[in-house]
């Protein structure tokens, strides 16, 4: 067998990094809920900017005419007959909530 | 007896050599030994093992002869045990307690398993080292100072180092395979929607696969006989009836095609591995099994195609840890979002955060389709890969990581840590089967071959396996380590 390239080594970190400007890594944080802190949203923006570059390799790809797979067995969901399955595990389950009172889960107060 | 076989240790129990509770206690005194320097369980369950030891020999001088009664287990900390601390590596689930067992708990336990404890692995199952666990990265067994792969790292590292003679893992892109190649053992992952996910925590829903991790394929059948079926609770619970694994290992490789990517052996393929992987290539061949070079021409964009899937689907499924219903909550809120926001700020590690941010930049409006609908589309072609190198051979065979097991610290940089999986993600993402078996060392430190089979082709997959194994005996190999017989 020939030796032949494969990306292993083909050096995606030699792309050149996909900038994200802080008002977009602000945004991406928000949508997830996450804070990133002030001192590193650099090293973060960075970092995520290697992995876009790596990840832009698709955009060279023809992908004309080809249908997207979200899964690998595309097969229909099962339907079952609509009764009820599960038995009332409400105390059980609420025991795993950090807080919790009278059967509810509590949260910060949502309306002043 | 702590490297012996499952069915070897079946064997022992029914003769009378051993007791399952002789047997669990010696498993149990090994690991309160090693553990503290391989770090692979992060929970031990005594008392529980104890109990249900005694309770597998009262059963089997009954006359149970199950093949997996009596023999100690140890499930990755991502399958959620009642009542039993489940962490899947993570702060935000370090002190969670699930209410129900996970499918597969439920059926080992229900073949008379004994579950030893959870073990460890990388955060949520994102890494390939176990260096991101929340609990500390695990050690391998063969060099303390090497990682044991991942992220089912710690149960890989506990079957190699004799811990337990049987693990359960999950593999989303190479977590089963990838640490089975860097610790010696044979690492399983079936057909998607082979094993119920239920009660398995999910990081990529349409990737994810509950798998083995063995002294040998043998016992790989023995475990997948009892962990493959169909369960209503996971709606990608496959209806189809589950073969008879170990019924099918002996059937002589005569005639098998087996298909060897060229796009595996090319620069970047360590030279030692290059060499034993041919090696044991060459013995199929000497067993009757024909060699097709088959080319896997899309192969190059399965990782770029992974982070994305992989990460956007992980940022939706761990949207559900906010503080709320379980999990770690942060103190003080001042309000909702603040709840939310610095319960996963403190709670997700960094490897988890960037991934999160990864999938939400693919997922967000202006994004998806350059990205995520792109990756799905570069999905369908990866598989179709496989559909057509089928058409001519019956498995697939090649390296499962371009090396051996690295040392700790080694790979800082995230892109080169996904990198690692270069050979085993396609896999995930066309959803087959696949195994790592070991088949050779370099600088003492051993490697795996990896063999891949069609839809739900596990029985062809461990047989293969099953027969390389009665050819050669580096699944016989245990860690030398001195710094592992010192304790």
């Amino acid at each position: 067998m020939a030796p032949h390239e494969f990306q292993y080594n083909r050096g995606f970190l030699a792309h050149t990094p996909v900038p994200l400007d802080k008002s977009e890594i602000d945004k991406v944080a928000r949508l997830a809920r996450l804070r990133i802190g002030p001192g590193e949203a650099d090293a973060v923006a960075a970092r995520i900017g290697e992995i876009l570059a790596m990840i832009d390799e698709l955009q060279a790809v023809d992908t004309a005419g080809v249908e997207p797979l979200a899964h690998p067995l595309e097969v229909r969901q099962r339907l079952r007959a609509d009764e009820v399955t599960e038995h009332d595990r409400r105390d059980e389950l609420l025991a795993a909530a950090p807080a919790s009172r009278n059967g509810l889960l509590l949260v910060p107060k949502v309306i002043e | 007896m702590l490297h012996l076989s499952v069915s070897e240790l079946s064997a022992e129990l029914s003769r009378g050599a051993v007791s399952s509770v002789e047997l669990t206690r010696a498993c149990l005194e090994r690991i309160e030994r090693l553990n503290p320097v391989l770090n692979a369980f992060v929970t031990v369950c005594t008392a529980s093992a104890l109990e249900q030891a005694g309770q597998a020999d009262l059963a089997r001088a009954k006359g149970d002869t199950r093949p997996l009664l009596g023999i100690p287990v140890a499930h990755k900390d991502i399958f959620c045990t009642k009542g039993v601390r489940t962490t899947c590596g993570s702060r935000m689930l370090r002190d969670f307690l699930p209410p129900y067992d996970a499918w597969v708990v439920e059926r080992l336990h229900g073949a008379g398993a004994v579950m030893l404890g959870k073990t460890n692995m990388d955060e949520f199952a994102m890494g390939s080292s176990n260096e991101t666990s929340h609990f500390g990265v695990a050690a391998n067994p063969h060099d303390l100072g090497r990682v044991p792969g991942g992220s089912s790292g710690g149960s890989a590292a506990a079957v190699a180092a004799g811990l337990c003679p049987m693990a359960t893992g999950t593999d989303t892109g190479g977590s089963i395979r990838q640490p089975a190649s860097f610790c010696g053992v044979s690492g399983f992952k079936p057909s998607y929607g082979r094993v119920s996910r239920w009660g398995m925590i999910a990081f990529a829903s349409s990737l994810d696969q509950a798998g083995t991790l063995t002294r040998s394929a043998a016992d790989a059948a023995l475990m997948m006989r009892t962990m493959a079926g169909l369960d209503h609770r996971d709606s990608t619970s496959v209806d189809r009836p589950v073969d008879d694994y170990p019924n099918e290992l002996d059937k002589p490789l005569r005639g098998l095609r087996v298909g060897v990517p060229i796009v595996h052996f090319a620069k970047g393929l360590s030279a030692g591995v290059e060499q034993g992987i041919r090696a044991a290539l060459a013995q199929l061949e000497d067993a009757g099994a024909t060699l097709l070079e088959i080319d896997l021409p899309n192969n190059h964009l399965s990782v770029p195609a992974y982070y994305v899937i992989a990460p956007a689907e992980a940022s939706a499924n761990l949207a559900r840890y906010d503080g709320v219903r379980y999990g770690y909550r942060c103190a003080d809120p001042t309000d909702l979002d603040d709840l939310y926001t610095r319960t996963r700020s403190e709670g997700f590690g960094e490897e988890v955060k960037r991934r999160i941010l990864v999938g939400s930049y693919a997922l967000s409006a202006g994004y998806y389709d350059a990205y995520y609908r792109k990756a799905q589309r570069v999905r369908r072609l990866i598989r179709n890969d496989f559909a057509s190198a089928f058409e001519h051979v019956d498995v697939i065979a090649g390296p499962t990581s371009p090396h051996v097991a690295f040392a700790h610290g080694a790979k800082a940089d995230p892109v080169q840590m996904y990198l690692e999986d270069i050979f085993t993600i396609a896999v995930n993402l066309a959803g087959l089967p696949g195994i790592s078996i070991p088949a050779g060392m370099e600088n003492g430190l051993p490697f795996g071959l990896q063999i891949i089979g069609p839809d739900f082709a596990e029985a062809r997959v461990l047989n293969v396996a099953h027969q390389f194994q009665q050819m050669t005996d580096w699944h016989l190999r245990v860690p030398e380590s001195a710094a592992l017989e010192g304790h």
